[in-house]
């Protein structure tokens, strides 16, 4: 093991951290740090859906039945808005690595407010389902009408599902508008570690579109079941 | 290796800033990014967990002295065995190595300067502890009992426990060991010195890159599980309880999905300490290198095609029971690889019976008869009869008391002079290791025995057969051995801590990056990064070096 000495932080970034030799080493370890993050929120859904496929193959016909009372016109609503703010992501990170700030800003602000449009009318979703008493547990008692003939047992059931996934999601949803916000605050106070390199925008961005990835599994396992 | 860096510098230098005394406050610990003074606290954390854990383990102990009881009630004593295996499980053995050694040795290991995120490592640490607090609150208001597999629909429909607050510090467990599993996956891919190839890295950082691959695939599983049985807990939501609509065994499913190869997790970086240990300590590469990695893998695979023999005697198809059955018996194929190539390693080399080659060698024992003793519960007929029986307890115990804590043992007398730069007695040490090992065969022996005849595990009392009293109470002495010689470390460590003679750069004569740098290291780890040119474990290259090196010098003098 020879000892020759490596030029330790030959150019200095403003951005690089005491542990890397340079940025190009740290955007990498950033980049498979993410992925791995990303896996791991992979797994984490991954068991949701697993349940999910479970009752769905047990109950096909309850599922059919009571997915009536999903809103699929808001769902598909929604849909659109996220896949929107997925491309005004994308647009945000091409002009961070062209460093233009004011364009990034816009973007991510447009992002923002796609995320906050996703959310109200999640709002009014769920408020329709407390209306019809359709949040699962205790109070759990629909009229007939709203329960379309399923299982009573099942239709909680599937409600629990819905509740439970999407109100994952919103959550994650949540996260991001918190870590935009944040991220946005950095190019607004031109702060070194964004303008000087696109990758922070870029992890943001990957996270982005991976919540907006999951609600396109959500959007047809919830809203669009064949008979 | 070049000369200088080998041997101890013969002029003494001056005192110099090393990464336990750069800051003294407080603060400088608690806002800390060093990967050092983490695992550091991680230590602190893991010892205290452990002894909370150990406590609980001396009180079964005692407890199964009678057949109908010495001292707990029934409620009482199934929220001592619940706390025992939470506490062990989720706050000593799954952040033990990875968290203290991992931490501490993989950046010196591949010639970092500190782990890729500073900065999450120390959030792992506070969220580790966040969980590890939360657990302490469930205890000390009233306990858990529903053991610490969580199981449905006691955990979410009849326990009238703290059943909740367990649950969430189990899931702030999990997400530490999430992210230390990030940490390592980006160090290793990312952070090597040049010249550290992936076949130049030591079989450790091997070993804790497999267990990290299993950090993120299974324990977002269990994370999800847990938040459901929370949910039906909480919103009475029919997800896993039959009443509700659920499924049982869909929650047994996903459970073990994470929580076999959790084993894993606590298994493979002591099979990575195992491997440091038998090649620095027999002065030998570690015979077949490349396969002990790739097994490394293997187990990380094949571990999470195997759950399902935890559920032989559930409603699980026979068929699925079979293919389980049979990737099981799989998984002995790489743990055997491992154990005939460390054997292979210390035939002919030049062993050094120091401490640690003592849990070198216990380790080696002790798993192989955990391993074996697996596979009388991969085979279905055989589980069938064992399932829920002290053969199971004694098994697992031998797997991870016999093989993680001895590993963790292990590495803590390898590295302790690495780590603070002070000598503990080594005849102290070599009488600890010996304790260990008799008491803890004397505990687990005799449990394979009782097993056999009938015996089921969580009983409070027995006294339909008290013909087993005896076992019991071979089993309760070794324990009080066994704790005897866990407790002999803590003095003798700590003694060495403030009186203990001061370690040289690399008091064992071993080879690695990390035994380059000063005991303790510098908080920059290197003072300059070092390149990598000679292959790992080469010890036979590093004497002819030496020799050389010493020619060259008196050469020189003349």
């Amino acid at each position: 093991m020879a000892s020759t000495a490596v030029d330790t932080h030959a150019h200095h970034h403003p951005g690089l951290h005491h542990q890397f030799e340079d940025i190009e080493q740290q955007n990498e370890a950033y980049l498979v740090g993410m992925w791995s993050f990303m896996v791991n929120e992979i797994m984490f859904f991954g068991g949701v859906f697993l349940v999910y496929c479970l009752y769905r193959w047990r109950y096909q016909d309850d599922f059919y039945a009571i997915h009536h009372e999903l809103n699929w016109k808001m769902g598909a609503f929604n849909t659109t808005v996220l896949l929107f703010s997925s491309f005004s992501m994308v647009m945000a990170v091409h002009f961070a690595t062209l460093k233009d700030r004011m364009k990034t800003l816009m973007n991510l602000a447009l992002t923002c407010a796609c995320a906050f449009t996703f959310l109200i009318v999640k709002y009014f979703e769920y408020g329709a389902k407390f209306e019809h008493k359709l949040f699962p547990g205790p109070n759990f008692r629909p009229e007939l009408e709203h329960l379309n003939g399923a299982n009573p047992n099942v239709a909680q059931l599937f409600m629990s599902l819905y509740f439970g996934i999407t109100g994952l999601h919103a959550l994650h949803i949540i996260i991001g508008i918190l870590i935009i916000g944040i991220l946005m605050g950095f190019w607004y106070k031109k702060n070194p570690l964004v303008t000087e390199d696109f990758l922070p925008t870029e992890m943001v961005g990957l996270y982005w579109h991976f919540v907006d990835l999951v609600w396109i599994f959500l959007f047809p396992l919830f809203y669009l079941i064949p008979r | 290796m070049s000369k200088t860096l080998i041997q101890p510098r013969e002029i003494p230098e001056q005192e110099e800033l090393n990464y336990l005394n750069n800051g003294t406050s407080l603060k400088s610990w608690l806002l800390t990014g060093d990967h050092k003074r983490i695992a550091v606290l991680y230590l602190i954390g893991i010892s205290f967990f452990f002894f909370i854990g150990s406590i609980a383990a001396g009180l079964i102990r005692l407890q199964l002295m009678r057949p109908t009881g010495v001292l707990l009630e029934n409620d009482t004593y199934n929220k001592v065995f619940t706390a025992h295996g939470i506490v062990m499980i989720f706050f000593f053995l799954v952040p033990s190595i990875p968290a203290v050694f991992g931490n501490f040795f993989i950046p010196l290991m591949i010639g970092a300067r500190d782990l890729a995120f500073p900065r999450l490592n120390l959030l792992s640490w506070y969220v580790y502890m966040l969980g590890g607090v939360m657990f302490l609150a469930a205890m000390l208001g009233g306990g858990v009992d529903t053991g610490w597999t969580f199981y449905v629909p006691l955990s979410s429909m009849y326990s009238n426990t703290n059943v909740s607050l367990a649950i969430l510090a189990a899931f702030m467990a999990g997400m530490s060991s999430i992210l230390t599993g990030v940490n390592f996956i980006a160090t290793i891919h990312k952070m090597r010195a040049p010249g550290m190839t992936w076949g130049r890295l030591p079989l450790f950082v091997w070993a804790h890159y497999a267990t990290s691959i299993i950090m993120v695939l299974g324990t977002p599983v269990v994370a999800i599980t847990l938040v459901l049985v929370l949910f039906e807990r909480t919103f009475k939501i029919g997800i896993f309880s039959p009443e509700l609509g659920g499924d049982p065994v869909l929650f047994q499913h996903m459970f073990w999905f994470y929580s076999h190869p959790a084993v894993y997790i606590m298994v493979l970086p002591g099979m990575g300490v195992q491997s440091e240990l038998i090649a620095n300590f027999c002065r030998k590469k570690v015979f077949g290198y490349h396969f002990i990695a790739i097994s490394s893998l293997a187990i990380a695979a094949l571990g999470f095609l195997v759950w399902g023999h935890h559920m032989y005697v559930s409603s699980q198809s026979m068929y699925q029971s079979t293919v389980f059955s049979l990737l099981s018996f799989l998984v002995a194929i790489p743990s055997a690889i491992k154990i005939f190539n460390w054997s292979a390693t210390i035939y002919k080399g030049d062993v050094r019976l120091q401490t640690p080659m003592y849990y070198a060698l216990a380790f080696m024992g002790l798993f192989t008869i955990g391993g074996l003793t697996g596979l009388y519960l991969a085979s279905i007929a055989t589980d069938v009869h064992l399932t829920a029986t002290y053969f199971v307890v004694a098994h697992f115990h031998y797997v991870m008391v016999g093989g993680a804590l001895t590993a963790y043992l292990g590495a803590i007398h390898y590295w302790w002079p690495k780590m603070f730069g002070r000598l503990y007695s080594d005849s102290l040490g070599k009488v600890s290791a010996l304790l260990v090992f008799v008491g803890f065969n004397l505990t687990f022996m005799p449990q394979f025995i009782v097993g056999w005849l009938g015996m089921p595990r969580r009983y409070s009392v027995y006294y339909l057969a008290p013909e087993f009293q005896a076992y019991h109470i071979m089993s309760t002495l070794g324990s009080t051995v066994l704790g005897i010689g866990l407790f002999m470390p803590l003095c003798y460590l700590t003694y060495s801590l403030f009186k203990g003679p001061r370690a040289s750069a690399n008091p064992w004569g071993a080879h690695g990056l990390e035994w380059l740098t000063s005991s303790p290291p510098v908080t920059e780890n290197f003072k300059q990064i070092p390149i990598v040119t000679d292959e790992v474990y080469d010890f036979d290259y590093e004497r002819d070096h030496r020799e050389h090196a010493e020619e060259a010098d008196s050469e020189e003098v003349e």
